[in-house]
């Protein structure tokens, strides 16, 4: 496989760009294979990426039932932070950000990690207080995020209407500077060429039907629209259907599938330097290479994999974006996409072994699971190689809801009073 | 009269001359006229750069498709807006349009030297570079990258527009007023139903405005169009013209944006500028037409290289040459057309070139008959010129891909055509499903979940008779499902220009493939080259080659290189093209303003603003506000000069002394009424209430199933069987929405009614040793006396002389009074409390008041000093649970492993050592001498140092804190690390003796 | 946006009037106290989450407040039937057979 550098870029550019080589072979199936991963999301190669690196094993293949990233890592608005309150979750979180920092020399793919910032923006009382308790959190964790006046928000994010008068006036915000964005379809491809340069078979367009198990209740491998894949380890990372899949090995998750939307504005030259995000209003936007501004939405309430959304979700988003930044108010929406998020409780993901032998998960993600891919991939990929938990992924069990040990991120964020 | 302009043709008014600039130099144009139009009026081709090389481009498109046109329009300040198509902004006097991403001018652009640099900038090159030094990325690659990417500039003032948003309802909606949606509409007017037919343009006909030769049913096309639109409104058809579908949502929910006033010279008072309307029709007709496809060949994007279509369109509908020398390149019979009108009109066509071998006699014979020279088995191999076409080469071709010698031939336009593509974009916003059809190497609709039928040129039927026939036809069935029964009316239609076409690829060249620029996706610089090196690095999905070349993500959304980038992949890949796929049209159609999708849901309409009836009186007394949930809430009363902090010591220290005034109108209330009301209750909350007398409060504890404290509020019981129940401000709704679960589904034998009256009740807060002196007076019905209105009390009486809910409650440790009235009455009682209060110094307080009183005797605000993790033992509030209960909501929870756990976070008092005041949100540790990251054991949920104690004081959650009181911990900050100590969570006259009258 | 028809009003209305309130028919146990840890779990967090025809409530929460019963299709998000709290889970099969 040709490395990607400039010299490489000069001399095929030179020859008519006629010698660049396949970045994955089109693979079959095999009979067997040490590990299956079901899902070729940025988690799933990700995961079989570091599984060959890291671990050796390289007797895997990764199916997915559409095109390699063609689930939520081809769909989010590619928000990457890990200011996080809760330690665990801080833990995940800047497990990722640190391997995004150096991703695109590790896979020899620009994945165009940008850490511009990422500006939350607190509009109540309450803001103030849960964001100072965010900012104090991750300081002792070593997290870095910080306290912005009003004033200093504008400065770092010009676009932001700080009126005093505005419905939702503008308190402050917490600054991630490590945070930022990324490439999302790169970091599939990047993952998938890592992989696949490794050994790993990158099996598209076969859907997994069912988890086939031994008498003895331990995974026996997946039925696929292609046969039956032997395979002694099966991880089961499919965002959006991973509830369906685990059902076939009789594992019940505490998932809901919910639509999630996110839109572009039509190009325009940099305005927009960082990424800002305002829960108050349910407004995230940042401004892609391309010039496009990219805006994300909340949730539709009820349970869908139609992709289709509502809507009215994307009229409160666009009014939302029109109140936080009100000299977007002429600029155009391009396009809009819903993409399928699953949804645990306590809105924090699902990861590791399973009551079920040889049979692990990745799951439950919600709307940020972008952010984590090379974390969680490389936690996954230790998990399934030694069949124990990373200390990282370690508290984000199924056993959680029945102990009531959850990791409340959302919780974290409620407002009464 | 301008260069290229036909005096009298088209159906702009050469009467009414209009004057507008582009790049500050101006421009005549005619009424009528599109920015386009005016300009190619006057030989002006270019108009902008492209994205990625920044090559010069003019229009290649007359409509909303046109990917490289596009300019920045500007009417006075605050009303700019980039990426405006030309070919789509109609002029009006005193327009100003400038030309994009170009510097320091269009005709001189530095950065053009990208596409010196051409080769390099193949697909994907970024992926593959820009990765070393690793810091390079955020200081120098991406800048630059975002530098020369994007268009036009953003705008960078506020929007002084309104934009409008209307619900509408109808028996059929007919996208698209061209022959096959009007022909729709003609069947369906009449017939007593609703029907509303739009159209994006600002004039309806579609094709037939760009066709005015035929003769429907003997009537010349125009004349027939006039009639036929004239027939339509008064048979009652409501037409919208600037009207633009932009999206199929669930359930025949359609949204169409009208455009108001982007046309008009002056601004009319009071009209919005766009409104968005969401039409629920029980049936819809899509007739959107079909677009037509540019031809893929080097230098096929020079100014002045457009579509042939397009061509006729500007000659036919503006009178417009656009060029007096135009050449021809076609693999489709319309372009023939195309080059006869130009001919006829005076231009000189100086070749048909038809990669075809074989092309229908009759047209080579009119072309022969008007002395066009004809070049069958021809391709085009490159043009020529610097900011416009002047030559293009030609070359025969044998055998499909022996190329011959080629040969120049002058020319001062080039006019294409690729064949058409049928509209589906609406169709596939349906979800509806697709069918590859071999003969016309196009995808056509098939099914559909929604109730639409789609007829014309969007299923591929050629020619206005063909179209007429087909609407009228198609129709029928979605009037079928109205019960409505037709029967399609008859049409012929003379000089009807029918057609067909081969699709091509590339054009064959003689050069090397792999060095031609020829764009599929003109705006984003995608050429063919690109598309194959795609294939060729395994991006098989055509989804793949999508994103990793960017086709079909420009500002057209593919309408012009979608069809092109599909069938160049698949042939790379050796596939047909379904197999390939087609990329998913999203929403909306074309490029749609926030301000529409924001509608009035802007400024202070953003979000409804709730206020109590005593708003006013405190936004006259110079309320500061805090949001709260919907309401504003005064926060506090400043008097002049005076900070927050010094506000808020005043008002704490005057209620403590005397009597404070506050409006706790906002929390939220539920009236439960039944002969199971304290039953239910009884359930829902920890507390018991079974024996709770009438007359009496109680305090009431709320949790989730799950165990974890949801809300809390005092609970009266009013009388017998009805309860007055009190919710925090923002919780009011999801309370009721949670009693109402309960009750329906879980417990419908329950004979219990749930009402939210937290807006039927205004309630006044006197609280302050004073309170019960100042109320008194005012209060019939009840003696305020400690024997006959004990704390804890409720009675129905009358307070100045209206009917009252009077309670005996604290929320500050002092004596306190909440007085409910009828809402309306708020206002009127407060301002008779507030005039017979001076003589007590009486001080209205806001919510930072109420909280730091509330804090100095350690009563939780939920949602501050709880997080949704928060059990009642977490919160010392294990006196709120009622232990002999045989259950209650959340009760079981609670038993849960990790909820029963030892070292849960509980709630304690913090006094630090040194009297300094504790951020809220500051993290907590034991140990302070710990390397990062330490072992946080909770955080500070409260703190105040305005209070009456003297001293800051704060609340916090720390890891076993109850079994801690007297220990010391740590609270590291940024400057410095803060001791406190641990103490119980009441800070002010622990033993309630202030509560006493 | 969806439309939804209230089986207590006897109307179809916008999807705006509604609040989803998750899936249907989990009762909640009448006697919680004798419930295991997992039993509690699996009331509390565990649900189907179907793709295709799915059990689920919703309540009428911009109109007459009842909560109601559904089955909807979560791959075209289409309803094929809405009834009143506490009638009878109504079996699929008919019901996809009368769809067609």
């Amino acid at each position: 496989m040709t490395r990607f550098n400039a010299l490489n870029l000069v001399k095929n550019a030179l020859s008519g760009h006629k010698n660049w080589t396949e970045q994955w072979p089109e693979s079959q199936p095999k009979a067997e294979y040490d590990v299956v991963i079901v899902g070729a999301g940025g988690h799933g190669l990700g995961a079989a990426y570091y599984l060959a690196k890291e671990h050796g094993i390289t007797n895997v293949a990764v199916i997915d039932k559409g095109w390699l990233g063609g689930g939520n890592t081809g769909r989010n608005t590619t928000i990457i932070r890990s200011n996080y309150l809760y330690d665990e979750s801080a833990r995940m979180f800047d497990h990722a950000v640190d391997l995004w920092q150096g991703l695109s020399q590790e896979l020899n793919y620009n994945v165009m990690y940008s850490n511009r910032g990422v500006l939350m923006l607190a509009h109540t009382v309450h803001d103030v207080q849960s964001f100072k308790r965010h900012v104090h959190a991750n300081r002792l964790n070593g997290v870095d995020n910080r306290w912005l006046t009003s004033e200093e928000c504008k400065e770092f994010c010009p676009p932001v209407n700080i009126a005093k008068d505005a419905r939702y006036p503008v308190l402050g915000g917490a600054l991630q500077e490590r945070a930022g964005t990324a490439r999302h379809d790169a970091v599939a491809w990047g993952y998938a060429r890592g992989a696949a340069e490794r050994g790993v078979d990158i099996i598209q367009n076969c859907a997994v039907t069912a988890i086939r198990r031994h008498p003895d209740g331990s995974v026996a491998g997946v039925e696929t629209e292609k046969g039956f894949i032997k395979a002694k380890k099966v991880a089961v990372s499919a965002s959006g259907h991973n509830s369906m899949v685990m059902s076939t090995a009789d594992v019940r998750l505490p998932l809901e599938s919910m639509p999630l939307q996110a839109l572009v504005s039509e190009p325009v030259k940099p305005i927009f330097p960082c990424v800002v995000m305002s829960n108050a209003v349910h407004a995230y936007c940042s401004q892609s290479d391309k010039g496009e501004l990219v805006i994300g939405s909340g949730t539709d309430q009820y349970v869908s994999y139609s992709q289709r959304g509502g809507l009215p979700l994307i009229e409160h988003t666009v009014a939302a974006i029109s109140e936080v930044f009100p000299i977007f108010n002429r600029m155009r929406m391009l396009r809009k996409w819903g993409g399928i998020t699953d949804n645990t409780p306590d809105r924090s993901p699902i990861v590791g072994k399973t009551p079920v032998q040889n049979l692990y998960v990745n799951a439950g993600w919600g709307t940020g699971g972008f952010k984590a891919t090379p974390g969680a991939a490389h936690t996954l990929a230790w998990t399934v190689a030694k069949d124990e938990p990373h200390p990282i992924n370690a508290p984000f069990t199924l056993d959680r809801f029945r102990t009531g040990r959850l990791i409340d991120e959302a919780a974290a964020a409620a407002v009464a009073h | 009269m301008s260069k290229y302009r036909l005096r009298g043709r088209g159906r702009v008014d050469s009467s009414k001359p209009v004057v507008f600039t582009f790049d500050g130099k101006p421009y005549t144009g005619l009424k009528g006229d599109t920015v386009a139009s005016a300009l190619l009026a006057h030989g002006v081709h270019l108009m902008g750069r492209s994205f990625k090389y920044h090559r010069p481009r003019g229009a290649i498109a007359a409509g909303s498709e046109e990917p490289n046109a596009l300019i920045g329009t500007r009417r006075g300040p605050g009303r700019f807006e980039p990426n405006t198509r030309a070919t789509v902004q109609e002029i009006w006097e005193g327009l100003e349009t400038t030309s994009q991403n170009k510097f320091p001018s269009l005709k001189w652009d530095v950065g053009a030297v990208n596409d010196a640099a051409y080769m390099m900038f193949s697909a994907g090159f970024y992926y593959k570079t820009f990765m070393w030094p690793r810091s390079f990325w955020d200081k120098v690659y991406e800048p630059f990258i975002r530098a020369a990417a994007g268009l036009g500039v953003s705008p960078t003032e506020e929007d002084p527009d309104t934009y409008a948003s209307r619900y509408s309802y109808c028996d059929l909606l007919i996208v698209g007023a061209g022959p096959a949606g009007i022909a729709a509409a003609r069947e369906a007017a009449g017939k007593g139903l609703s029907v509303i037919l739009v159209d994006e343009n600002p004039e309806m006909g579609g094709t037939l405005l760009s066709e005015p030769q035929s003769k429907i049913n003997g009537k010349a096309a125009w004349n027939w169009l006039e009639d036929e639109l004239a027939a339509l409104q008064a048979a009652g058809v409501k037409l919208m013209t600037r009207t633009t579908a932009i999206g199929y949502y669930h359930e025949n929910l359609i949204a169409l944006v009208e455009k108001l006033t982007d046309h008009l010279p002056t601004l009319p008072e009071d009209t919005p500028r766009e409104r968005m309307w969401r039409v629920r029709a029980k049936q819809v007709v899509l007739a959107q037409g079909a677009l037509e496809k540019p031809m893929v060949f080097h230098g096929n994007d020079r100014p002045g290289v457009m579509l042939a279509g397009s061509a006729q369109t500007f000659l036919n509908r503006y009178g417009v040459k656009v060029g007096n020398t135009p050449a021809v390149v076609t693999s489709h019979d319309s372009a023939w057309y195309a080059a006869f009108d130009l001919q006829d009109a005076g231009a000189f066509v100086q070749a048909i070139i038809d990669t075809r071998a074989q092309v229908r006699q009759d047209l080579q014979d009119e072309a022969r008959a008007r002395g066009i020279p004809v070049k069958l088995s021809h391709t085009v191999t490159a043009t020529g010129g610097r900011l416009r076409v002047n030559n293009v080469r030609v070359n025969p071709v044998s055998g499909g891909t022996n190329v011959g010698a080629g040969q120049w031939i002058k020319c001062d336009a080039l006019l294409m055509s690729g064949g058409w593509t049928p509209s589906l974009h609406l169709f596939s916003h349906t979800k509806g499903s697709l069918t590859w059809d071999d003969d016309l190497t196009t995808f056509l609709p098939k099914d559909t979940p929604e109730d639409c039928v789609i007829t014309g040129a969007s299923r591929g039927l050629w020619g206005v008779e063909a179209a007429l026939r087909d609407g009228a036809a198609r129709v029928g069935e979605a009037l079928a499902k109205l019960g409505i029964g037709s029967s399609a009316s008859e049409y012929s239609v003379e000089d009807d220009r029918t057609g067909s076409g081969v699709m091509m690829r590339e054009l064959p060249t003689d050069r090397s493939p792999g060095k031609a620029k020829a764009f599929v996706d003109f705006q984003n610089d995608v050429t063919a080259k690109d598309l194959r090196l795609a294939v060729r690095e395994g991006m098989r999905s055509i989804e793949h080659v999508k994103r990793y070349t960017t086709n079909g993500m420009a500002t057209d959304q593919g309408k012009m290189s979608n069809i092109n980038g599909l069938n160049i992949a698949a042939d790379a890949l050796g596939k047909k093209q379904p197999q390939v796929g087609l990329t998913t049209f999203r929403p909306p159609y074309t490029p749609t303003t926030f301000g529409a999708f924001a509608g009035y849901h802007r400024g202070e309409h953003f979000e409804v603003v709730r206020k109590t009836q005593i708003d006013a009186w405190a936004e006259e007394h110079g309320a500061v506000y805090e949001p709260v949930g919907q309401w504003r809430r005064a926060r506090y009363f400043p008097k002049a000069g005076e900070t927050m902090d010094q506000a808020v010591t005043r008002e704490c220290a005057a209620t403590r002394a005397s009597v404070g005034i506050f409006d706790a109108s906002t929390l939220g209330k539920i009236e439960v009424v039944g002969p199971d009301a304290a039953e239910f209750i009884n359930r829902m909350y920890t507390n018991p209430f079974l024996k709770l007398a009438p007359g009496k409060c109680r305090y009431g504890l709320l949790l989730g199933d799950d165990g974890f404290i949801r809300d809390d509020g005092v609970i009266a019981r009013v009388e017998e069987d009805r309860f007055h129940v009190t919710t925090t401000t923002g919780g009011a709704a999801r309370v009721l929405n949670m009693m109402e679960d309960y009750l329906q589904t879980e417990w419908p034998d329950l004979n219990v009614w749930l009402t939210s009256t937290t807006e039927q009740w205004s309630t006044v807060a006197l609280n302050g040793p004073n309170a019960a002196k100042l109320l008194a007076p005012f209060v019939e019905g009840i003696e305020l006396t400690e024997e006959a209105f004990p704390h804890m009390s409720c009675v129905n009486c009358t307070v100045a002389g209206y009917p009252a809910r009077l309670w005996r409650v604290s929320f500050t440790g002092e004596i306190g009074f909440e007085v409910n009235v009828p809402a309306p009455y708020g206002r009127d009682l407060w301002e008779k409390l507030w005039e017979a209060g001076q003589q007590y110094d009486i001080t209205p307080y806001g919510t930072e008041t109420m909280h730091v009183l509330r804090a100095e005797k350690g009563y939780i605000i939920v949602g501050q000093d709880t997080d949704g993790t928060v059990t009642p033992a977490d919160a010392g509030m294990d006196w709120a649970v009622g232990k002999k209960k045989a259950d209650f909501v959340g009760m079981r929870g609670l038993a849960r492993p990790d909820l029963v756990a030892p070292n849960r976070k509980q709630l304690v008092g913090l006094l630090t050592e040194d009297n300094s005041w504790l951020e809220e949100g500051a993290q907590i540790v034991f140990d302070p001498k710990q390397p990062i990251p330490m072992k946080m054991v909770g955080h500070v949920t409260s703190s105040y140092n305005q209070g009456t104690t003297g001293r800051p004081i704060a609340l916090a959650l720390v890891e076993g804190g109850h079994s801690k009181m007297g220990e010391t911990v740590y609270i590291p900050m940024p400057d410095r690390t803060i001791a406190a100590k641990i103490t119980g969570t009441v800070f002010f006259d622990p033993e309630n003796s202030r509560l006493k009258i | 946006m969806i439309q939804i028809h209230c089986p207590y009003c006897g109307e179809t209305l916008p999807e705006l009037e509604f609040a989803y309130a998750g899936e249907a028919h989990i009762e909640r146990p009448l006697s919680p106290s004798e419930q295991s840890d997992e039993q509690w779990a699996e009331f509390l967090f565990l649900r189907e989450n179907v793709k295709g025809p799915h059990f689920e409530r919703w309540r009428h929460l911009h109109g007459c407040g009842r909560f109601f019963n559904a089955v909807r299709n979560t791959i075209t998000d289409r309803f094929y039937i809405t009834y009143k709290a506490g009638e009878p889970r109504p079996d699929l099969a008919t019901l996809l057979e009368e769809d067609k």
